[in-house]
This record gives structure tokens, sequence and C-alpha cells, in this order.
């Protein structure tokens, strides 16, 4: 379904971990987290005006992460201002929020349009939920001065630097450091069903679960497939893996 | 099959499209049919993601197996044939394909099928997926029944145009995120369940789906309040 885009012939994963490994060696974002390097770099390569990444807490407490410039903060906050807003849809509904153009869909978020088109010049925000399955973090958003699409390649991008947003606040630090990533693309739906199981296993959150198996994962030096596969045969993840960060 | 069927058929599939559906359930529901009508013993639904990866949303059979034979057509296979080909694939006997699909027949075959249909989804001038039947016994397909398949395809294409702004490019990206992420939180709840009340994830979704429907709740509604509210898949529990 992807046609060729900015970058034709890369997995689009592959690309937005290389985008950030290159954002963190050239600290474009000088000394930010690995949240605002992501950041930075898909503003770079998707050539929009800016980038932030919203952090929803279990308890439903929300924030900026981070974000690639004053601006970009600036029209974050307003959603939690006025009280609507393409992110928060994108949160609460579960589904991207693509807008190409904020001017024609006026009616949709008065308070938001208002403020972020004439007051921060923005015309095309693009909202991804940060989520899992049943995972749910928050929302990267990505703003533009003009009116715009995203085309195909680009939107496989932009979901792909959403994925890496949300492993990284899951706990997963090792973006961009080295090749030690998982596919990403690994979707098959053992992996799902584990995660399920762990979290039903060590009582703990489903993000968490994801965690677990990818810790447990590495440190077996196994695919994660393979490791979903034998806990879905019975196998209990030790609850000692919580420590077993890779470092 | 008769014309009595295949109206009580569209009726049903119009029915469940007008009110506040799930979109997972529907597939399902596109799914049972396309094997019904087929006299097919499994049919199922894949779609594409940003990336071209297939995968599967709605099956008429949930078993472990006869997924695998969905999620095997990654590599190769009649899905990913009608997909790039953007036509059906109609092969009676699995058993003469074995070169042109080396991988995917003898997996095929081994699940006890003889003949597949692959037809693809097609929405203007772009195909999304595509909807899967096997059969157990080799046999010829009529002409009406391809139209039929390939009219079934068509329909679980529309539904995930559910807004009337179909004119926006972006509300196909956005459904096809929603199915994507709602079959997965669906796969999530499966595991819980399943370990839940040590039955097998066959079981576990048979279970959501039952919960989903003696509660009048959408089954996607019911799979993420499993995997995410503190009562967490005890939700299940009889009585």
């Amino acid at each position: 379904m992807s046609q060729p885009g900015p970058y034709p012939g890369r997995p689009p994963h592959d690309l937005a971990r290389r985008l950030v490994a290159a954002a963190v060696a050239d600290d474009l974002a000088a000394g930010g987290s690995l949240l605002h390097q992501l950041c930075h770099a898909a503003v770079r390569s998707l050539s929009v005006s800016g980038c932030v990444v919203h952090v929803v807490t279990g308890d439903g407490e929300s924030g900026v992460a981070a974000t690639s410039d004053e601006r970009s903060n600036r029209v974050a906050d307003l959603s939690f201002t006025t009280g609507d807003g393409p992110t928060l849809d994108a949160f609460t509904l579960r589904r991207p929020v693509l807008v190409s153009d904020l001017e024609s869909e006026r009616s949709r978020w008065p308070g938001f349009t208002e403020s972020a088109v004439h007051r921060e010049g923005i015309r095309a925000v693009f909202c991804f939920p940060l989520q899992v399955g049943g995972v749910n973090l928050g929302v990267l958003d990505l703003y533009s001065d003009r009116a715009r699409t995203l085309d195909d390649a680009e939107t496989a991008l932009a979901l792909a630097f959403t994925h890496l947003a949300a492993l990284t606040i899951l706990g997963d630090n090792q973006i961009g450091v080295d090749g030690r990533w998982e596919p990403l693309l690994d979707h098959r739906a053992e992996i799902h069903q584990a995660q399920g199981m762990v979290m039903v296993d060590l009582t703990v959150d489903l993000g968490e679960a994801l965690v677990r198996m990818r810790a447990h994962a590495f440190s077996e030096g196994l695919p994660l497939i393979e490791v979903a596969r034998a806990i879905i045969a019975g196998f209990v993840l030790p609850a000692a893996t919580a420590g077993e960060t890779p470092s | 099959m008769e014309i009595e069927r295949l109206a009580d058929v569209f009726v049903e599939v119009a029915d469940t499209l007008v009110a506040d559906f799930d979109l997972i359930e529907f597939l399902h529901l596109v799914a049972r049919h396309a094997a019904d009508i087929s006299g097919g013993a499994a049919a199922g639904l894949v779609l594409s993601d940003h990336v071209g990866n297939l995968h599967h949303v709605g099956a008429s059979s949930e078993d472990a197996r006869t997924l695998e034979l969905y999620q095997v057509q990654n590599a190769e296979g009649p899905c990913l044939d009608a997909f790039r080909y953007r036509r059906p694939v109609v092969v009676l006997d699995l058993a003469e394909e074995v070169e042109r699909w080396p991988m995917f027949a003898p997996h095929a075959i081994a699940a006890g099928m003889s003949s597949v249909f692959a037809f693809p989804m097609r929405l203007r001038d772009r195909v999304i997926g595509a909807l899967n039947v096997f059969q157990t016994e080799r046999q010829e397909i009529r002409e009406a029944e391809v139209r039929l398949l390939q009219a079934l395809a068509d329909v679980a294409t529309i539904s995930l145009i559910q807004e009337r702004a179909v004119s926006r490019a972006e509300v196909l990206t956005e459904q096809l995120q929603v199915a994507l992420n709602s079959r997965i939180v669906i796969e999530q709840a499966k595991g819980a369940v399943a370990r839940t009340f040590s039955v097998s994830v066959d079981e576990a979704f048979e279970m959501l789906r039952g919960h989903a429907r003696t509660s009048r709740r959408r089954l996607t509604d019911v799979a993420h309040e499993v995997v995410t509210s503190p009562s967490g898949p005890a939700l299940l529990r009889p009585g």
C-alpha cells in the first residue's frame, strides 16, 4: 500500500530508528532527552513545523513529555486550556486524528482552532495515539504551518516515530543507541496474547507486561516471538525480570 | 446458494452496518458468511498496514492453526497475490501450486485445505486487504459465487469507511489504524482471559464474544475493559 516517499525502499521503523540515532549523534535537541531528539528527528524528516509528545499517566494526569520547539509547546498547552482539540480526541477515541486544514474544520474544535490558527499560525495537525492495543500512553502531535496532507510514506514514518515514542515511554531507552531493538513490526497475534497472559501472571498493567517480555527476551537472547510462544504454552515469566532492564 | 438465503445474508450485513457497530465483530460476520456462501471450511479477512504487512482482522474460525494460514501469507500466498495484483485469485487444487507458494501451499495442505480463493478489498484506486476462503474438498467454484464473494469483500471495505466525509483521504488511514489496533486489543484480552480461566485462547475468544453479546456491548469495548480496568478479566466471571 505504500507508495514511494521521501526515502523509498527503507522500512519505516528501521528508518525512524536511524533518524533518531542521527538526532542523538548530532545532539539536535542540545542535550535533550531521547524523546526530545525523537521530536527533532520527526520535524526534520517529515518537513513539519513542530512535534510534541504528550504523556498521560495511569491516573489520568497528562503533560507534555517532549517538544521540538517553544511554539509547539504552546500549541500543546492549548488542548488543556481550551478543553478541546484533536490531541484530546486522538487520546479518548484511541484513533489517529489527521487534520490537513484546520481552517476547514473550525467547528470541530472551536476553542483550539481559534488559538492554534490565529495566534500560533498552525494550519495542519496530525495526532497519533501512543498505543499498543489496550496500552494507551499519550499522543504524538505533528504541526504544520501550511495546510498539507501526509502521503503514505510519510504516514508510515510518522506511525513508526509514534511506536518508538511509545516504547521509549514504556522504559526502553535503547532507541538509536545500537541495533538492539526487536523488529518492531512483529505484530503477530501470539505476542499480544502473551502480553495479556503476562499481565495476569505477574499482576502488572498491560504496558509493563510488554516491558517484562522484552526484557526477558533480551536477557535470554531470544526473539520476542519465541518468548511469546513459550508463555502461551504455559511458561510464567520470573517476577525477578523486573530488575533486569537491559543496560 | 438459494436466493432467499442470499437475501438474508445481505439483510443481516446491512442491519449490522446501520447501528453503532463493532468493526471487528462485523468483519467476523462477513468472514462467516463468506465461508457459508462458498461452502468453505474457513474464511478470513486481512488488512494491510502502511508498510504493506497483512494483518488478520476477522475470521470465520479463530483456531490457531487456521489463523496461522493468514499470518504466513505475509511472505507469500493467495492473499498477498490478490493484494499485490488487485484481482481475485482462484486455486482449485493447492497441491498443484507448491512451486508457486513453496511455504504457504504445504502449510495449507497440512491444515487439511484443498482449494483456496482470495478477493482483493478494493477502495477506489487502492487495495487495502483481502478476503480469503479455504475449502477442504476440491470443488469447482461458479462464476456467480466468485462475484458474490467479491461483493462481500467490497462490503467489508465499505464498512471501514463509516464517516460521511469519505472524500477526506485521512479517514482511511484513521480507520485502518483503528481496525488494526482493535485487533491487537482483542488478542491481548484473549491472552488475559485464557490465563485467568485456564482455557485456550480460542475458548477465551468465544467467552469475550459471548459476554459482548449478552451485555449488548461492542466486542472491542469489552476487550479493552478486560485489559485496562482494575477488575480486568474477572469481568467475564459468570454470575
